[in-house]
């Protein structure tokens, strides 16, 4: 009988307020001290970065010349530059994306496309492949040691040899992405093209990797920079050579960029170091193309099902 | 060869019921050569690993025949080129666990703090922002990081600015800067599992009056918690087998580290130094390499099966 008399806004009133201190639970003390802790944990990641890219850069502007892409090292740092390093960087990328590619890419499409779950050996190897990804960097190093010194080449410094260990370090990562990337073309497109009498390869070759080449694009990029990065499997295969001359083939001595920022970081004089900065930032340009481009691929190329 | 007509349940590719259909026996040499070289390239990675164990357990077996096993694990003493040589790892694994530990405590917070501001707070627009952002730390090279963690936080911040009693090297500057980097690793795996969880959960702790901090820490963090650990365990490997940042900041002297503020070398900083030096392939200086190589990859080994145990439970818990 209470509800005739009750005007219409006080009923809505009494029935939203119980429900409005359900909100304000998130303006309690301890609940904002949380947000804010979480935005710390973040920020400091963040200024870490930036502090990271500001000391660089501000050791490494002086250096930032012509000088650094076109000399060769040098006792004195006034004159040394980084052209070996590039070149160097260059040629093992380059080896290692024409290994790795064609072998991660085949690799994945047998475990996505055709191998048998039930099978132990294929279970084996997807669970292999795992542990690889999580193998230290500087084990593989060791793995292509030992190999070269297996086949007998004394010269442990060659371009090939530094291909070798970055294709076994980066393999597993592409073999990931590329599975996802296949994974992400839905079945009906495989169903429709085998209900046409395609085969199954003739469905995986024209239909399933074509509709998949951004994401093993992106994936590959991804891959391809962190090879860039590493310094550790080529510094166990001896890359720390003092290099005066353009490396020009498989088997010729190199060295890469990051082994070079190493070899100048290690040296006491203020010069060497203010090299060492520039090349890391010349390093880290390259990278965030790299990256760049690995995104652009994915934002713009990628279906949607 | 047809099991994947099988599982896929397309078709005929293969095998037919009855023969006289005129595709069914129809043979295709070669799409079985491309098949059968799937396979290979499916198989090297497995050759990759035999690889691995093969070449380091040659070496390291030919150190074990002249260096005690025992006197490996347990000697206090690392000091494989002085004239009397000693064998003792422990050195190595003290400065390893030194520079692990200090990377995981700033890791492990401050990742997790931001997986779960991305995971539960951040709007769909704003996570698209911030997470690749994030990646851009996993993407700086390790060499980068550790002139940045010599020249930057063991020079100007320990010394200069905190004056702490400390030289050139520190196992601490490397272990710092090594957990910044770790930190999109656990950041992003924490991250899927706290997605992971369904939001009905979520729904049904706010129904019962819950409010964000409370539904995160009591419902989604318990839910999600299989995959957190594995986030946190494949840190542990990350920290574990990072050679670039110590090898240029935690310093080059292999002693029993006590005390952050002093310098050691870890495992994969002797591996990386002692590299630098031109060891004759089958002396025992070469076979040493491969000795602390076996002890890396037996721990980085261990340590990743554990991962992908947790992994696998918090996969199929829904």
């Amino acid at each position: 009988m209470s509800t005739t008399t009750t005007r219409p806004e006080a009923r809505e009133l009494r029935i939203t307020k119980p429900l409005a201190t359900g909100r304000n639970g998130e303006l309690r003390p301890s609940a904002l001290i949380f947000l804010l802790l979480l935005w710390f944990s973040l920020f400091v990641a963040f200024a870490v970065l930036v502090t990271l890219l500001i000391t660089i850069f501000i050791t490494g502007q002086n250096k930032l010349s012509w000088n650094l892409v076109t000399n060769f090292p040098s006792a004195d740092p006034e004159e040394a530059g980084a052209r070996p390093a590039i070149l160097g960087s260059v040629w093992a990328i380059g080896t290692t994306a024409v290994l790795t590619l064609p072998l991660g890419i085949a690799a994945a499409v047998h475990l996505e496309e055709f191998a048998d779950r039930k099978r132990w050996f294929n279970r084996f190897v997807e669970l292999n492949v795992q542990n690889l990804a999580a193998v230290p960097s500087i084990v593989y190093g060791l793995l292509a040691l030992a190999f070269l010194s297996m086949l007998g080449v004394t010269n442990k410094n060659i371009v090939i040899g530094g291909a070798l260990a970055l294709t076994l370090l980066i393999l597993p990562v592409i073999i990931i992405a590329t599975r996802e990337a296949l994974r992400a073309v839905p079945s009906e497109i495989r169903d429709g093209s085998l209900a046409l009498g395609a085969t199954q390869w003739q469905t995986t070759w024209r239909q399933v990797l074509p509709a998949s080449v951004p994401g093993i694009a992106t994936g590959s990029i991804l891959a391809l920079s962190r090879a860039l990065g590493e310094a550790a499997p080529l510094l166990v295969l001896g890359a720390l050579v003092y290099i005066t001359f353009d490396p020009n083939g498989l088997l010729s001595g190199y060295t890469t960029l990051p082994i070079q920022i190493f070899n100048w970081t290690g040296r006491p004089q203020e010069g060497f170091h203010e090299l060492a900065g520039a090349t890391s930032l010349l390093l880290l340009a390259v990278l965030i193309l790299m990256n760049a481009l690995a995104i652009f691929i994915r934002n713009k190329f990628q279906k949607r099902w | 060869m047809t099991t994947v007509a099988e599982r896929q349940g397309g078709p005929a590719t293969g095998r037919a019921p009855s023969p006289s259909s005129s595709f069914a026996g129809r043979r295709r040499p070669g799409e079985f050569l491309i098949k059968l070289g799937l396979r290979l390239a499916a198989a090297i990675t497995v050759i990759t690993t035999v690889g691995i164990v093969i070449a380091l357990l040659v070496p390291s077996l030919s150190f074990f025949a002249e260096v005690s096993p025992f006197e490996f694990l347990f000697g206090t003493r690392w000091a494989p080129r002085f004239a009397d040589a000693s064998f003792g790892v422990l050195p190595l694994v003290t400065a390893t666990l030194w520079t692990t530990v200090i990377a995981l405590l700033v890791a492990v917070p401050f990742g997790l703090g931001a997986a779960i501001l991305l995971a539960e707070y951040a709007k769909p627009r704003v996570r698209k922002v911030l997470k690749p952002l994030l990646e851009i730390l996993a993407g700086i090279p390790t060499v980068v990081y550790g002139f940045f963690a010599l020249q930057f936080v063991q020079g100007t911040v320990l010394r200069d600015w905190l004056q702490l009693p400390t030289g050139a090297f520190s196992v601490l500057a490397a272990g710092l800067v090594m957990g910044v980097m770790i930190i999109p690793t656990i950041a992003s795996i924490a991250e899927d599992a706290m997605s992971a969880v369904p939001g009905a959960l979520r729904q049904g702790s706010a129904a019962l009056g819950a409010n964000r901090m409370q539904t995160t820490l009591r419902v989604v963090f318990p839910a999600a918690l299989s995959g957190i650990v594995a986030a946190v365990v494949l840190g542990i490997s990350r920290a574990v087998g990072e050679t670039m940042i110590v090898a240029i900041a935690a310093g080059s002297q292999a002693q029993l580290v006590s005390n952050p503020l002093e310098q050691g070398q870890t495992m994969t900083g002797f591996i990386a130094n002692a590299a630098l030096g031109d060891s004759r392939v089958g002396s025992l200086e070469y076979n040493t390499l491969f000795a602390v190589g076996l002890l890396l990859f037996l721990i980085t080994l261990l340590i990743n099966f554990i991962s992908i145990r947790f992994v696998r439970r918090f996969r199929e818990a829904y």
